[in-house]
Protein backbone atom coordinates (compact mmCIF):
# COMPACT_ATOMS: atom_id res chain seq x y z
CA UNK A 1 0.00 0.00 0.00
CA UNK A 2 2.54 2.57 1.13
CA UNK A 3 3.73 4.29 -2.01
CA UNK A 4 6.46 6.85 -1.66
CA UNK A 5 4.69 10.17 -2.09
CA UNK A 6 7.90 11.60 -3.53
CA UNK A 7 8.25 9.11 -6.40
CA UNK A 8 7.86 10.95 -9.70
CA UNK A 9 4.91 8.72 -10.65
CA UNK A 10 3.10 9.58 -13.83
CA UNK A 11 3.38 13.31 -14.33
CA UNK A 12 0.11 14.85 -15.42
CA UNK A 13 -1.27 18.37 -15.65
CA UNK A 14 -2.79 20.00 -12.59
CA UNK A 15 -6.52 19.31 -12.42
CA UNK A 16 -7.99 22.62 -11.33
CA UNK A 17 -11.32 24.32 -11.79
CA UNK A 18 -12.52 27.63 -13.13
CA UNK A 19 -15.55 29.71 -12.24
CA UNK A 20 -18.16 29.76 -15.03
CA UNK A 21 -19.51 33.15 -13.95
CA UNK A 22 -17.96 36.55 -14.43
CA UNK A 23 -15.28 36.42 -11.77
CA UNK A 24 -13.18 33.84 -13.67
CA UNK A 25 -11.39 32.55 -10.55
CA UNK A 26 -9.16 29.52 -11.03
CA UNK A 27 -8.73 27.15 -8.08
CA UNK A 28 -6.53 24.16 -7.28
CA UNK A 29 -7.33 21.36 -6.50
CA UNK A 30 -10.62 21.39 -8.46
CA UNK A 31 -13.69 22.54 -6.55
CA UNK A 32 -17.36 22.19 -7.47
CA UNK A 33 -18.13 25.80 -6.68
CA UNK A 34 -16.23 29.03 -7.06
CA UNK A 35 -14.64 30.04 -3.75
CA UNK A 36 -15.26 33.69 -4.53
CA UNK A 37 -18.88 33.92 -5.76
CA UNK A 38 -20.26 30.49 -4.79
CA UNK A 39 -21.41 29.88 -8.36
CA UNK A 40 -20.69 26.70 -10.37
CA UNK A 41 -17.13 25.91 -11.43
CA UNK A 42 -15.93 23.53 -14.12
CA UNK A 43 -12.82 21.36 -14.31
CA UNK A 44 -9.83 22.77 -16.12
CA UNK A 45 -6.33 21.45 -16.72
CA UNK A 46 -3.94 24.19 -15.61
CA UNK A 47 -0.81 25.42 -17.37
CA UNK A 48 2.21 23.27 -16.63
CA UNK A 49 4.62 26.19 -16.38
CA UNK A 50 4.88 29.27 -14.23
CA UNK A 51 7.21 31.32 -12.07
CA UNK A 52 8.22 30.85 -8.44
CA UNK A 53 6.24 33.34 -6.33
CA UNK A 54 7.72 32.55 -2.90
CA UNK A 55 9.53 29.68 -1.17
CA UNK A 56 10.96 28.35 2.06
CA UNK A 57 12.79 25.25 3.27
CA UNK A 58 11.37 22.58 5.56
CA UNK A 59 14.41 22.05 7.76
CA UNK A 60 13.14 19.44 10.20
CA UNK A 61 10.96 16.36 9.83
CA UNK A 62 7.28 17.37 10.14
CA UNK A 63 5.21 15.59 12.76
CA UNK A 64 4.28 12.05 11.85
CA UNK A 65 1.43 11.37 11.32
CA UNK A 66 0.39 12.95 9.06
CA UNK A 67 3.90 13.18 7.55
CA UNK A 68 5.30 10.05 5.91
CA UNK A 69 9.08 10.14 5.65
CA UNK A 70 10.48 8.79 2.36
CA UNK A 71 12.23 5.38 2.41
CA UNK A 72 15.69 6.94 2.83
CA UNK A 73 14.57 9.03 5.82
CA UNK A 74 13.79 12.73 6.06
CA UNK A 75 15.92 15.21 4.15
CA UNK A 76 15.28 18.98 4.26
CA UNK A 77 13.34 20.05 1.19
CA UNK A 78 12.30 23.30 -0.47
CA UNK A 79 8.71 24.24 -1.18
CA UNK A 80 6.89 27.27 -2.48
CA UNK A 81 4.05 28.74 -4.50
CA UNK A 82 4.15 28.73 -8.30
CA UNK A 83 2.29 31.49 -10.11
CA UNK A 84 0.55 30.21 -13.25
CA UNK A 85 -0.72 32.18 -16.24
CA UNK A 86 -4.31 31.58 -15.07
CA UNK A 87 -3.69 33.92 -12.14
CA UNK A 88 -3.48 31.26 -9.45
CA UNK A 89 -0.56 30.47 -7.12
CA UNK A 90 -0.21 26.75 -6.39
CA UNK A 91 1.68 25.23 -3.45
CA UNK A 92 4.33 22.75 -4.57
CA UNK A 93 7.38 20.87 -3.38
CA UNK A 94 10.44 22.19 -5.24
CA UNK A 95 12.62 19.55 -6.81
CA UNK A 96 15.87 21.43 -6.22
CA UNK A 97 18.98 19.96 -4.63
CA UNK A 98 19.62 22.15 -1.57
CA UNK A 99 22.41 20.11 -0.01
CA UNK A 100 25.01 22.50 -1.48
CA UNK A 101 23.05 25.68 -0.78
CA UNK A 102 20.08 27.68 -1.94
CA UNK A 103 21.54 29.31 -5.07
CA UNK A 104 19.22 27.25 -7.26
CA UNK A 105 16.13 28.99 -5.85
CA UNK A 106 15.08 32.49 -6.83
CA UNK A 107 11.71 34.27 -6.73
CA UNK A 108 10.55 34.76 -10.31
CA UNK A 109 12.46 31.84 -11.79
CA UNK A 110 10.59 29.86 -14.47
CA UNK A 111 9.49 26.40 -13.33
CA UNK A 112 7.50 23.50 -14.67
CA UNK A 113 4.87 22.07 -12.37
CA UNK A 114 3.32 18.62 -12.49
CA UNK A 115 0.86 16.56 -10.48
CA UNK A 116 1.46 12.94 -9.56
CA UNK A 117 0.25 10.88 -6.63
CA UNK A 118 1.16 13.51 -4.04
CA UNK A 119 1.14 17.30 -3.94
CA UNK A 120 2.22 19.26 -7.04
CA UNK A 121 5.95 19.29 -7.70
CA UNK A 122 7.90 22.03 -9.43
CA UNK A 123 11.39 22.08 -10.92
CA UNK A 124 13.40 24.87 -12.51
CA UNK A 125 13.15 24.99 -16.30
CA UNK A 126 16.25 24.26 -18.29
CA UNK A 127 17.42 27.09 -20.61
CA UNK A 128 16.12 25.04 -23.59
CA UNK A 129 12.65 24.80 -22.05
CA UNK A 130 12.62 28.52 -21.35
CA UNK A 131 13.32 29.32 -25.01
CA UNK A 132 10.68 27.04 -26.45
CA UNK B 1 -24.68 56.33 18.66
CA UNK B 2 -22.32 54.44 20.88
CA UNK B 3 -21.85 54.76 24.61
CA UNK B 4 -18.30 55.03 25.93
CA UNK B 5 -16.97 51.88 27.51
CA UNK B 6 -14.33 52.15 30.21
CA UNK B 7 -11.76 49.59 31.27
CA UNK B 8 -11.70 49.90 35.04
CA UNK B 9 -9.70 46.81 35.93
CA UNK B 10 -6.97 44.79 34.20
CA UNK B 11 -5.12 41.69 35.39
CA UNK B 12 -2.74 39.10 34.01
CA UNK B 13 -0.71 36.17 35.24
CA UNK B 14 2.90 35.41 34.40
CA UNK B 15 3.10 33.69 30.98
CA UNK B 16 5.22 30.66 30.14
CA UNK B 17 5.29 27.15 31.54
CA UNK B 18 3.14 26.68 34.63
CA UNK B 19 2.24 23.97 37.13
CA UNK B 20 -1.20 25.55 37.43
CA UNK B 21 -4.07 24.56 35.15
CA UNK B 22 -5.38 27.00 32.58
CA UNK B 23 -8.52 27.48 34.68
CA UNK B 24 -6.46 28.25 37.81
CA UNK B 25 -4.52 30.84 35.84
CA UNK B 26 -7.81 32.34 34.65
CA UNK B 27 -9.09 32.67 38.21
CA UNK B 28 -5.85 34.42 39.15
CA UNK B 29 -6.20 36.92 36.30
CA UNK B 30 -9.89 37.58 37.05
CA UNK B 31 -9.19 38.22 40.74
CA UNK B 32 -6.35 40.58 39.79
CA UNK B 33 -8.66 42.50 37.43
CA UNK B 34 -11.41 42.71 40.08
CA UNK B 35 -8.92 43.96 42.68
CA UNK B 36 -7.60 46.52 40.19
CA UNK B 37 -11.15 47.81 39.65
CA UNK B 38 -11.82 47.70 43.38
CA UNK B 39 -14.92 45.55 43.10
CA UNK B 40 -16.15 42.16 44.25
CA UNK B 41 -17.10 39.37 41.80
CA UNK B 42 -20.74 39.82 42.85
CA UNK B 43 -20.76 43.28 41.22
CA UNK B 44 -20.16 41.74 37.73
CA UNK B 45 -23.40 41.55 35.74
CA UNK B 46 -22.20 39.64 32.64
CA UNK B 47 -19.08 37.74 31.61
CA UNK B 48 -17.52 36.56 28.33
CA UNK B 49 -14.43 34.45 27.96
CA UNK B 50 -12.68 31.43 26.57
CA UNK B 51 -9.60 29.40 25.82
CA UNK B 52 -8.48 27.45 22.79
CA UNK B 53 -7.44 24.28 24.61
CA UNK B 54 -7.75 24.78 28.39
CA UNK B 55 -11.45 24.37 29.05
CA UNK B 56 -14.68 26.33 29.24
CA UNK B 57 -14.66 29.79 30.78
CA UNK B 58 -18.16 29.54 32.25
CA UNK B 59 -16.98 26.80 34.61
CA UNK B 60 -14.85 29.44 36.39
CA UNK B 61 -17.93 30.41 38.43
CA UNK B 62 -17.24 27.37 40.61
CA UNK B 63 -14.14 29.19 41.89
CA UNK B 64 -15.25 32.83 41.46
CA UNK B 65 -18.65 32.45 43.07
CA UNK B 66 -22.08 31.15 42.05
CA UNK B 67 -23.76 34.52 41.64
CA UNK B 68 -26.04 33.54 38.77
CA UNK B 69 -24.21 35.85 36.37
CA UNK B 70 -24.76 35.19 32.62
CA UNK B 71 -21.41 33.79 31.39
CA UNK B 72 -20.91 33.19 27.66
CA UNK B 73 -18.15 30.93 26.31
CA UNK B 74 -16.15 32.27 23.37
CA UNK B 75 -14.02 30.07 21.14
CA UNK B 76 -12.55 31.99 18.26
CA UNK B 77 -8.92 30.90 17.90
CA UNK B 78 -6.46 33.76 18.18
CA UNK B 79 -9.37 36.21 18.31
CA UNK B 80 -10.87 34.59 21.42
CA UNK B 81 -9.84 37.47 23.70
CA UNK B 82 -10.85 40.07 21.13
CA UNK B 83 -14.21 38.45 20.54
CA UNK B 84 -14.86 38.28 24.29
CA UNK B 85 -13.99 41.97 24.47
CA UNK B 86 -16.34 42.91 21.60
CA UNK B 87 -19.12 40.94 23.29
CA UNK B 88 -18.47 42.74 26.58
CA UNK B 89 -18.59 46.11 24.84
CA UNK B 90 -21.88 45.25 23.18
CA UNK B 91 -23.35 44.06 26.49
CA UNK B 92 -22.62 47.48 27.97
CA UNK B 93 -23.79 49.48 24.95
CA UNK B 94 -27.01 47.53 24.69
CA UNK B 95 -27.81 48.12 28.33
CA UNK B 96 -27.64 44.43 29.17
CA UNK B 97 -25.12 45.07 31.97
CA UNK B 98 -23.09 47.92 33.44
CA UNK B 99 -20.13 45.93 34.79
CA UNK B 100 -18.79 43.16 32.53
CA UNK B 101 -15.86 40.75 32.67
CA UNK B 102 -13.78 39.60 29.68
CA UNK B 103 -11.30 36.79 30.31
CA UNK B 104 -8.94 34.77 28.09
CA UNK B 105 -6.67 31.91 29.15
CA UNK B 106 -4.83 28.93 27.77
CA UNK B 107 -2.36 26.19 28.41
CA UNK B 108 -0.87 24.31 25.46
CA UNK B 109 1.23 21.20 25.66
CA UNK B 110 4.80 21.45 24.30
CA UNK B 111 4.79 21.61 20.48
CA UNK B 112 1.03 21.78 20.63
CA UNK B 113 -0.28 22.17 17.12
CA UNK B 114 -1.02 18.91 15.39
CA UNK B 115 -3.13 19.64 12.31
CA UNK B 116 -4.93 16.89 10.38
CA UNK B 117 -5.53 17.44 6.63
CA UNK B 118 -9.19 16.39 6.81
CA UNK B 119 -9.93 18.99 9.51
CA UNK B 120 -8.79 21.69 7.09
CA UNK B 121 -10.55 20.28 4.03
CA UNK B 122 -7.27 19.23 2.42
CA UNK B 123 -6.27 16.02 0.64
CA UNK B 124 -4.27 13.53 2.71
CA UNK B 125 -1.22 14.17 0.47
CA UNK B 126 -0.73 17.64 1.99
CA UNK B 127 -0.09 15.99 5.34
CA UNK B 128 1.87 12.97 4.13
CA UNK B 129 4.12 15.08 1.86
CA UNK B 130 4.95 17.51 4.66
CA UNK B 131 3.12 20.69 3.59
CA UNK B 132 1.05 21.04 6.77
CA UNK B 133 3.59 22.87 8.91
CA UNK B 134 2.56 26.31 10.15
CA UNK B 135 6.10 27.73 10.14
CA UNK B 136 6.26 27.21 6.35
CA UNK B 137 3.46 29.74 5.90
CA UNK B 138 5.19 32.37 8.03
CA UNK B 139 8.46 31.79 6.16
CA UNK B 140 6.85 32.04 2.73
CA UNK B 141 4.79 35.15 3.49
CA UNK B 142 7.75 37.16 4.80
CA UNK B 143 10.04 35.77 2.08
CA UNK B 144 7.82 37.32 -0.61
CA UNK B 145 7.40 40.51 1.43
CA UNK B 146 11.17 40.92 1.78
CA UNK B 147 11.56 40.43 -1.98
CA UNK B 148 8.87 43.02 -2.78
CA UNK B 149 9.80 45.63 -0.19
CA UNK B 150 13.50 45.35 0.54
CA UNK B 151 13.36 44.02 4.10
CA UNK B 152 16.56 42.27 5.25
CA UNK B 153 17.14 39.34 7.64
CA UNK B 154 18.89 41.74 10.01
CA UNK B 155 15.63 43.66 10.45
CA UNK B 156 13.88 40.42 11.41
CA UNK B 157 16.61 39.80 13.99
CA UNK B 158 16.34 43.36 15.36
CA UNK B 159 12.62 42.83 15.94
CA UNK B 160 13.31 39.69 17.99
CA UNK B 161 16.17 41.38 19.86
CA UNK B 162 13.78 44.15 20.92
CA UNK B 163 11.20 41.57 22.05
CA UNK B 164 13.67 39.87 24.40
CA UNK B 165 14.95 43.22 25.67
CA UNK B 166 11.40 44.40 26.46
CA UNK B 167 10.61 41.00 27.96
CA UNK B 168 13.48 41.63 30.38
CA UNK B 169 11.64 44.75 31.60
CA UNK B 170 8.32 42.90 32.05
CA UNK B 171 8.05 40.91 35.30
CA UNK B 172 5.32 38.60 33.91
CA UNK B 173 7.09 37.79 30.62
CA UNK B 174 8.44 34.31 29.87
CA UNK B 175 11.66 35.07 27.93
CA UNK B 176 13.48 37.69 29.98
CA UNK B 177 17.10 37.13 28.97
CA UNK B 178 18.49 39.50 26.32
CA UNK B 179 19.52 37.81 23.06
CA UNK B 180 21.57 39.80 20.53
CA UNK B 181 21.11 40.08 16.78
CA UNK B 182 23.92 37.71 15.84
CA UNK B 183 22.73 35.02 18.22
CA UNK B 184 19.22 35.33 16.75
CA UNK B 185 20.52 35.07 13.17
CA UNK B 186 22.67 32.06 14.14
CA UNK B 187 20.02 30.23 16.18
CA UNK B 188 19.24 27.80 13.35
CA UNK B 189 16.94 28.17 10.37
CA UNK B 190 13.39 26.88 11.00
CA UNK B 191 11.62 27.97 7.82
CA UNK B 192 13.82 30.24 5.73
CA UNK B 193 14.29 33.16 6.31
CA UNK B 194 13.03 32.71 9.89
CA UNK B 195 15.32 31.34 12.60
CA UNK B 196 14.42 29.64 15.85
CA UNK B 197 14.75 32.73 18.07
CA UNK B 198 12.49 34.74 15.75
CA UNK B 199 9.49 32.58 16.71
CA UNK B 200 7.22 32.61 19.75
CA UNK B 201 6.27 29.35 21.49
CA UNK B 202 2.91 28.08 22.71
CA UNK B 203 2.66 28.56 26.47
CA UNK B 204 0.33 29.09 29.42
CA UNK B 205 -1.20 32.26 30.81
CA UNK B 206 -4.34 34.30 31.43
CA UNK B 207 -5.53 37.90 31.23
CA UNK B 208 -8.79 39.57 32.27
CA UNK B 209 -10.49 42.96 32.05
CA UNK B 210 -13.35 44.61 33.94
CA UNK B 211 -15.37 46.90 31.66
CA UNK B 212 -17.90 49.45 32.88
CA UNK B 213 -20.45 51.93 31.64
CA UNK B 214 -19.54 55.57 32.46
CA UNK B 215 -22.16 55.61 35.26
CA UNK B 216 -20.84 52.44 36.87
CA UNK B 217 -17.23 53.65 36.56
CA UNK B 218 -18.01 56.87 38.43
CA UNK B 219 -18.50 54.96 41.66
CA UNK B 220 -15.12 53.18 41.40
CA UNK B 221 -11.76 54.28 42.70
CA UNK B 222 -9.58 52.78 39.97
CA UNK B 223 -8.13 54.75 37.06
CA UNK B 224 -10.24 54.00 33.97
CA UNK B 225 -9.00 53.87 30.39
CA UNK B 226 -11.46 54.46 27.54
CA UNK B 227 -11.96 51.66 25.05
CA UNK B 228 -12.62 53.73 21.94
CA UNK B 229 -13.30 50.75 19.69
CA UNK B 230 -12.97 46.99 19.30
CA UNK B 231 -13.38 45.24 15.94
CA UNK B 232 -13.13 41.64 14.74
CA UNK B 233 -12.94 40.61 11.07
CA UNK B 234 -12.48 37.39 9.11
CA UNK B 235 -10.62 37.11 5.81
CA UNK B 236 -11.92 38.19 2.46
CA UNK B 237 -11.19 36.52 -0.87
CA UNK B 238 -7.59 37.03 -1.91
CA UNK B 239 -5.83 36.66 1.44
CA UNK B 240 -2.77 34.43 2.00
CA UNK B 241 -3.38 32.05 4.89
CA UNK B 242 -1.83 28.98 6.46
CA UNK B 243 -2.43 25.54 4.84
CA UNK B 244 -3.56 26.88 1.45
CA UNK B 245 -3.07 24.54 -1.54
CA UNK B 246 -3.49 27.64 -3.69
CA UNK B 247 -3.89 31.39 -3.31
CA UNK B 248 -5.46 33.77 -5.81
CA UNK B 249 -3.26 35.84 -8.10
CA UNK B 250 -3.02 39.60 -7.93
CA UNK B 251 -2.52 41.84 -4.88
CA UNK B 252 -3.24 40.14 -1.55
CA UNK B 253 -6.02 41.28 0.75
CA UNK B 254 -5.32 41.37 4.50
CA UNK B 255 -7.73 40.70 7.33
CA UNK B 256 -5.48 42.74 9.63
CA UNK B 257 -5.84 45.69 7.27
CA UNK B 258 -9.64 45.28 7.40
CA UNK B 259 -9.89 44.88 11.18
CA UNK B 260 -7.52 47.76 11.97
CA UNK B 261 -9.31 50.09 9.52
CA UNK B 262 -12.64 49.22 11.16
CA UNK B 263 -11.23 49.88 14.64
CA UNK B 264 -9.78 53.24 13.61
CA UNK B 265 -12.97 54.28 11.83
CA UNK B 266 -15.09 53.46 14.87
CA UNK B 267 -12.66 55.33 17.14
CA UNK B 268 -12.64 58.36 14.86
CA UNK B 269 -8.85 58.63 14.86
CA UNK B 270 -6.03 57.24 12.71
CA UNK B 271 -2.76 55.35 13.09
CA UNK B 272 -0.89 58.67 13.26
CA UNK B 273 -2.60 59.45 16.57
CA UNK B 274 -1.31 56.29 18.29
CA UNK B 275 1.43 56.66 20.92
CA UNK B 276 2.02 52.96 21.74
CA UNK B 277 0.89 49.74 20.08
CA UNK B 278 0.86 45.97 20.41
CA UNK B 279 1.00 44.00 17.14
CA UNK B 280 0.74 40.23 16.63
CA UNK B 281 4.31 38.91 16.48
CA UNK B 282 3.96 35.16 16.10
CA UNK B 283 7.41 35.62 14.56
CA UNK B 284 9.51 38.67 13.69
CA UNK B 285 8.23 38.88 10.13
CA UNK B 286 4.66 39.18 11.36
CA UNK B 287 5.48 42.29 13.40
CA UNK B 288 7.18 43.85 10.37
CA UNK B 289 4.25 43.16 8.03
CA UNK B 290 1.60 44.10 10.60
CA UNK B 291 3.17 47.54 11.04
CA UNK B 292 2.16 48.25 7.44
CA UNK B 293 -1.08 46.24 7.42
CA UNK B 294 -2.36 48.18 10.44
CA UNK B 295 -1.49 51.50 8.80
CA UNK B 296 1.53 52.59 10.85
CA UNK B 297 3.89 52.83 7.87
CA UNK B 298 4.17 52.16 4.15
CA UNK B 299 5.37 48.78 2.91
CA UNK B 300 9.16 48.79 3.07
CA UNK B 301 9.52 51.68 5.53
CA UNK B 302 10.06 49.15 8.32
CA UNK B 303 13.66 48.61 7.21
CA UNK B 304 14.52 52.19 8.14
CA UNK B 305 12.12 52.49 11.11
CA UNK B 306 13.36 49.39 12.91
CA UNK B 307 17.04 50.23 12.34
CA UNK B 308 16.50 53.77 13.66
CA UNK B 309 14.91 52.53 16.88
CA UNK B 310 11.48 53.96 16.09
CA UNK B 311 9.72 50.87 17.47
CA UNK B 312 11.72 50.82 20.73
CA UNK B 313 10.14 51.94 24.01
CA UNK B 314 11.75 55.38 23.61
CA UNK B 315 11.03 55.60 19.87
CA UNK B 316 8.41 57.46 17.87
CA UNK B 317 6.14 54.38 17.66
CA UNK B 318 6.83 51.88 20.46
CA UNK B 319 5.70 48.38 19.39
CA UNK B 320 5.22 45.43 21.75
CA UNK B 321 6.52 47.16 24.86
CA UNK B 322 6.01 44.03 26.99
CA UNK B 323 8.00 41.84 24.61
CA UNK B 324 4.95 40.67 22.64
CA UNK B 325 4.33 37.03 21.79
CA UNK B 326 8.04 36.41 21.18
CA UNK B 327 8.91 37.15 24.84
CA UNK B 328 5.57 36.17 26.44
CA UNK B 329 4.80 33.05 24.44
CA UNK B 330 1.39 32.51 22.97
CA UNK B 331 -1.41 31.11 25.11
CA UNK B 332 -3.87 31.61 22.24
CA UNK B 333 -6.95 32.54 24.26
CA UNK B 334 -5.05 35.01 26.46
CA UNK B 335 -2.86 36.85 23.95
CA UNK B 336 -5.33 39.52 22.83
CA UNK B 337 -6.27 40.54 26.37
CA UNK B 338 -2.60 40.50 27.45
CA UNK B 339 -2.04 43.18 24.78
CA UNK B 340 -4.93 45.29 26.13
CA UNK B 341 -3.61 44.85 29.69
CA UNK B 342 -0.25 46.23 28.54
CA UNK B 343 -1.80 49.25 26.82
CA UNK B 344 -3.90 49.97 29.94
CA UNK B 345 -0.72 49.99 32.07
CA UNK B 346 1.08 52.23 29.56
CA UNK B 347 -1.78 54.75 29.36
CA UNK B 348 -2.08 54.86 33.14
CA UNK B 349 1.67 55.47 33.43
CA UNK B 350 2.10 52.33 35.48
CA UNK B 351 4.30 50.22 33.20
CA UNK B 352 7.35 50.50 35.44
CA UNK B 353 10.72 50.02 33.76
CA UNK B 354 9.12 49.63 30.35
CA UNK B 355 6.98 52.78 30.60
CA UNK B 356 6.82 54.73 27.34
CA UNK B 357 8.03 58.27 28.15
CA UNK B 358 5.96 61.39 27.55
CA UNK B 359 2.61 60.24 28.95
CA UNK B 360 1.17 58.26 26.02
CA UNK B 361 -2.52 59.01 25.52
CA UNK B 362 -3.63 56.68 22.70
CA UNK B 363 -2.91 52.95 22.32
CA UNK B 364 -3.71 50.23 19.79
CA UNK B 365 -3.78 46.42 19.91
CA UNK B 366 -3.88 43.84 17.09
CA UNK B 367 -4.09 40.05 16.98
CA UNK B 368 -4.05 37.84 13.90
CA UNK B 369 -4.58 34.12 13.63
CA UNK B 370 -5.51 31.15 11.47
CA UNK B 371 -7.38 30.81 9.22
CA UNK B 372 -7.62 34.54 8.65
CA UNK B 373 -9.09 36.29 11.68
CA UNK B 374 -8.02 39.56 13.29
CA UNK B 375 -9.16 41.63 16.29
CA UNK B 376 -8.08 45.22 16.97
CA UNK B 377 -8.76 47.81 19.68
CA UNK B 378 -8.12 51.53 20.11
CA UNK B 379 -7.77 52.88 23.66
CA UNK B 380 -7.27 56.36 25.08
CA UNK B 381 -6.71 58.08 28.40
ZN1 LIG C 1 -16.95 32.94 -9.30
Amino acid sequence: MATDPRSPAVAVGLQGSRCRSGCAVTAYPAEDTCPRCGGPAEPEVLTGTGTLWTWTVQRYAPKSPPFQAPPGGFEPFALGYVELAEGVRVAAVLDVDIREGLDGIRIGMPVTVTAGHGVPRARPMTPGEEDS
Amino acid sequence: MSTDVLICGAGRTPFGRSQASGRQLAVGAVNAALADAGIEWSRVRAAFGGSDSAGLADTLVAQLGLTGVPFVNVKNGCATGGSALVSAVNAIRSGMADVVLAVGFDKHPRGAFDPRPEDWGLGAEYGSDGLMVTTQFFGMKIQRYMHDHGITPRTLALVAEKAYRNGGLTPEAWRRKPVDVDEILDSGMVSDPLTRYMFCSPGAGAAALVLCSPEAARGLEGEPVTLRSAAVRTRRFGSFEVFSPWIPGGPLTSVSRDASAAAFEEAGIGPGDVDVCQLQDTESGAEVMHMAECGFCEDGEQERLVASGATEIGGTLPVNTDGGCIANGEPIGASGLRQVYEIVQQLRGRAGERQVPGEPRVGFTHVYGAPGVSACTVLSH
